[in-house]
């Protein structure tokens, strides 16, 4: 057993645990995006960072692959880490607007603006469909082509695999494809049409999240707290 | 040849070599780097062949092909031995005045002989050259010296004698403790010390372990790498077979990029004559030590220079990297514990066995020991490979041995690092070349590109154009690196369209850092680098692009025109001749005039222009 503390909580876990399933059994929430039970941890979409070690030698490393080491210090809700969040899904939005899983992640962590020029591409590359076509499926039917701004996601020479049993698991864990959200339009990429505006201020106060149930803010206290002393 | 059994039978055939070597005979030597070959040091060497035949020299002179000098902007280089005089740009048609004058006679042609950049003066042989003088070849020593393709010349120069002491000497254990003590740090560009990554290795579990020499050396401008491969592929091999020895590996594998046919060439060669002598293979030298090597050749992906990258796609996997830890030393190759070291960084291996760990700290800073090899491009007088000691301060390197920018102009900054490096200014070349300062400053010492950049580069631009390598050569996995290098260019290309927001300076240094803090490798980590460092120094060069649509070194084509001016303009018509797009109108003999509109700002006028009448302005609406 492996001896971690992850936002002020003591755990032992297995040696084999990653932070992230750590982190999911405490019930912490940390958005993922290309991380599934089902699959071998990838690290692509860089979402669910966290970060580690003691503050003034911090690092952010992906939690979905970052397995447990004894003394391992974690904290999932910093300043650092939702920038960082808030950086990326601006990044991913601005790629592929039409995603709804995207949208309301923006809408659930109070993203607010998008500054880049919007792509409308239909793809963010997460690999969850190539993963799923070899992993589950065991058809190897799908894979990645190229690299870099020229990356795709596609079946060998772009003609129809014969190893593809039209099984529909690519479709059915794609997060950008199937749930289509409407709210994105060529005046805005960003929907914003489920964001409340019960957004956590506990980051305004302090460097960390400190919400007592790990909701950070979900709840809304700290919010009406906030509202009052404004209010006097 | 037979196979060697013992080291004593190495070390008697060293004598033998040596005693069949006469001092004092002449012997010609003509670089055969890849730079020297692409000016033609193939043919010099085939026309000097043929002379010394014609003379009836061939007995009296010996004639050799040398691995590279790193001086190639002057190649083909021809360096007359015993009295090591240095010619350099050799044609064939010098062939027969060097073999009459020079070898029969015993004269100098002063015409061939290297004319300092400053002073002017004529320097005749090759260590008085500045920019050999001022370099400390460690690494480098004995690339002039030997024949890469044969394994004789290594040995007569001490070669494998750093395995024999290893072999009969030292523990594996030793042998790491010494590499610690020497301080010798990764020359891959992380500067990870050697020592502690072999100690990982060696306590790593696994009943197989690998090592592997990273030569996928895909930085733009720099060449360290393939001279070292090229031009003594054995030192590189001596290491690897030391390191083995170390941490228990039997196999070892070359990376080697496919571009450089060169160094497959004579890798191969080397590994085949090792193997034919006994020092590749089972028992070595009847020490019970097992080691062989494989060469693997990259297919021109850039990310394949990371470490984890690398191991996967030797695997025959797609070169993608993979998160760390686990670290190769612990899970690499196969699954396997693997050592994987730098081309640079295997070559210094044998030196510090054969010279020892105390000789080798004393070389460098604190932190910081041993030679880099540093490829010196660009806006610089004598461009070339230099090696010099860690702690040397950027000036002497860039000014001593570069000689500084060409044709009067003055020195802006330099690149360092390779394209994921940063832009060091002017005003901070008292900086010492070490890991830590170059980080301090924003760069990296990456495997050491060095470019130097004058008033006539623009450094919006140059972030542009390293920003674009990145975006190509990203591997697209993670959403931070892919996206990022992307959005990183085009508000570049923006601002240097002018068509850059003042807000946008404050969106790079945001996105910049989330890359840098959130990527998976090394490439990604670095790559806002070029953009961070130049927003750093040259940010006023910036606001100059958005807000005076300004572009002071005149390179972005969107901020620039070109007028006539009509006091000077002859009326030649040259420059009306010489438009492609047909924008220039105006009379005979009486000044002309550019149609705004129509003008690409492709700058032939510019340059056709006998009267400077063409003038390029910047800065007005």
């Amino acid at each position: 057993m492996t001896k971690i503390r992850i936002d002020g909580i003591q755990f032992k876990a297995s040696e084999q645990a990653t932070i992230l399933e750590v982190a999911n059994f405490l019930g912490l929430d940390i958005p993922t995006l290309c991380y599934n039970e089902g699959l071998s941890p990838w690290g692509g979409c860089r979402l669910c960072v966290v970060e580690i070690g003691p503050p003034d030698k911090s690092r952010l490393v992906t939690s979905c692959t970052y397995l447990i080491e004894d003394g391992l210090i974690v904290r999932t809700g910093t300043k650092k880490i939702i920038f960082a969040r808030k950086m990326i899904l601006e990044l991913l939005i601005a790629q592929c607007p039409t995603s709804k899983v995207l949208q309301d992640m923006a809408s659930k962590m109070g993203l607010k603006k998008i500054r880049f020029k919007p792509k409308w591409e239909k793809c963010i590359y997460c690999g969850l469909c190539v993963r799923m076509c070899e992993e589950q499926m065991m058809a190897n039917a799908i894979g990645f082509i190229n690299r870099g701004n020229q990356l795709k996601i596609s079946t060998p020479f772009n003609k129809t695999s014969d190893l593809c049993r039209r099984c529909g698991g690519c479709i059915y864990i794609c997060p950008a494809c199937t749930l289509r959200c409407e709210g994105a339009n060529p005046s805005s990429a960003l929907c914003n049409g489920c964001c409340n505006e019960l957004q956590p201020t506990c980051l305004e106060l302090n460097e960390n999240y400190n919400c007592w149930m790990g909701l950070k803010g979900e709840c809304g206290t700290c919010v009406k707290i906030k509202e009052k002393k404004e209010v006097i | 040849m037979n196979k060697l059994e013992s080291i004593h039978q190495l070390d008697d055939w060293r004598t033998k070599i040596l005693s069949q070597y006469d001092i004092n005979k002449i012997c010609i030597t003509v670089c055969g780097g890849s730079g020297c070959r692409a000016s033609r040091a193939q043919e010099v060497t085939e026309a000097f062949k043929k002379e010394l035949k014609e003379q009836k020299l061939s007995k009296k002179v010996d004639l050799k092909q040398t691995g590279c000098h790193g001086f190639c902007e002057h190649g083909p280089l021809v360096v007359i031995h015993p009295e090591k005089i240095f010619y350099q740009n050799i044609t064939v048609q010098d062939i027969p005045e060097i073999i009459t004058e020079t070898i029969t006679e015993g004269k100098i042609i002063e015409r061939l002989l290297y004319s300092d950049s400053i002073t002017g003066k004529k320097i005749k042989k090759e260590d008085e050259i500045p920019f050999y003088e001022n370099q400390q070849r460690i690494v480098l020593a004995n690339n002039g010296l030997i024949d890469p393709t044969s394994i004789e010349d290594y040995i007569a120069l001490g070669g494998y004698k750093s395995l024999t002491i290893t072999l009969s000497e030292l523990k594996p254990e030793e042998i790491i403790e010494i590499i610690k003590k020497s301080g010798l740090r990764g020359r891959g560009g992380a500067g990870f010390p050697t020592g502690f990554k072999w100690d990982f290795c060696k306590r790593a579990k696994g009943d197989i372990k690998y090592v592997i020499c990273n030569g996928d050396e895909g930085d733009p401008g720099a060449y360290m790498d393939r001279s070292v491969l090229e031009s003594n592929p054995h030192c590189i091999l001596e290491g690897m077979m030391i390191g083995a020895y170390a941490i228990g590996a039997t196999e070892g594998w070359f990376y080697v990029r496919h571009e450089y046919p060169l160094a497959v060439e004579h890798i191969t060669i080397a590994i085949e004559k090792a193997r034919k002598a006994g020092l590749l293979g089972k028992n070595i030298l009847g020490s019970n030590f097992d080691f062989d090597v494989k060469i693997a050749k990259g297919a021109g992906a850039f990310v394949c220079g990371e470490e984890t990258a690398l191991i996967a796609s030797i695997e025959g996997k797609r070169g993608v990297p993979r998160q760390r830890p686990p670290f190769p030393a612990q899970h690499g190759l196969f699954g396997k514990p693997t050592v994987i070291n730098n081309v640079e960084t295997w070559a210094n291996i044998p030196i510090i066995i054969e010279k020892g760990e105390d000789w080798f700290a004393e070389i460098g800073t604190k932190t910081s020991k041993g030679t880099k090899i540093f490829s010196l491009v660009g806006k610089v007088k004598n461009s070339g490979l230099v090696e010099v000691p860690m702690g040397v301060s950027l000036n002497k390197v860039i000014f001593d041995i570069g000689g500084g920018a060409p044709e009067g102009k003055s020195v802006k900054a330099i690149q360092i690092g390779g394209p994921s490096g940063g832009c060091i200014p002017a005003e901070l070349f008292h900086l010492p070349i070490d890991y830590e300062s170059l980080i301090d400053a924003g760069a990296i010492m990456g495997s050491g590109g060095l470019i130097v950049m004058d008033e006539s580069t623009c450094m919006v631009d140059i972030a542009r154009y390293f920003t674009d390598f990145l975006q190509n050569e990203s591997c697209g996995k993670c959403s931070s690196c892919r996206e990022g290098t992307q959005r990183m260019y085009e508000i570049l290309t923006d601002i240097i369209e002018g068509q850059g927001k003042e807000e946008d300076l404050e969106l790079l240094k945001e996105l910049g850092k989330v890359v840098r803090m959130t990527s998976m490798c090394g490439l990604g980590q670095t790559s806002a680098n070029p953009v961070l460092s130049t927003l750093k120094y040259f940010q006023d060069e910036y606001i100059e692009h958005i807000k005076e649509k300004k572009c002071r070194a005149g390179v972005c084509k969107a901020l620039i025109r070109y007028k006539i001016d009509p006091e000077k303009c002859t009326g030649c018509a040259l420059c009306k001749k010489s438009c492609p797009q047909e924008t220039i109108t105006g009379k005979s003999k009486q000044p002309h005039s550019i149609i705004q509109e129509k003008c690409i700002k492709c700058g032939i006028c510019y340059d056709s222009c006998k009267f400077k009448a063409i003038v390029k302005t910047t800065g007005e609406a």
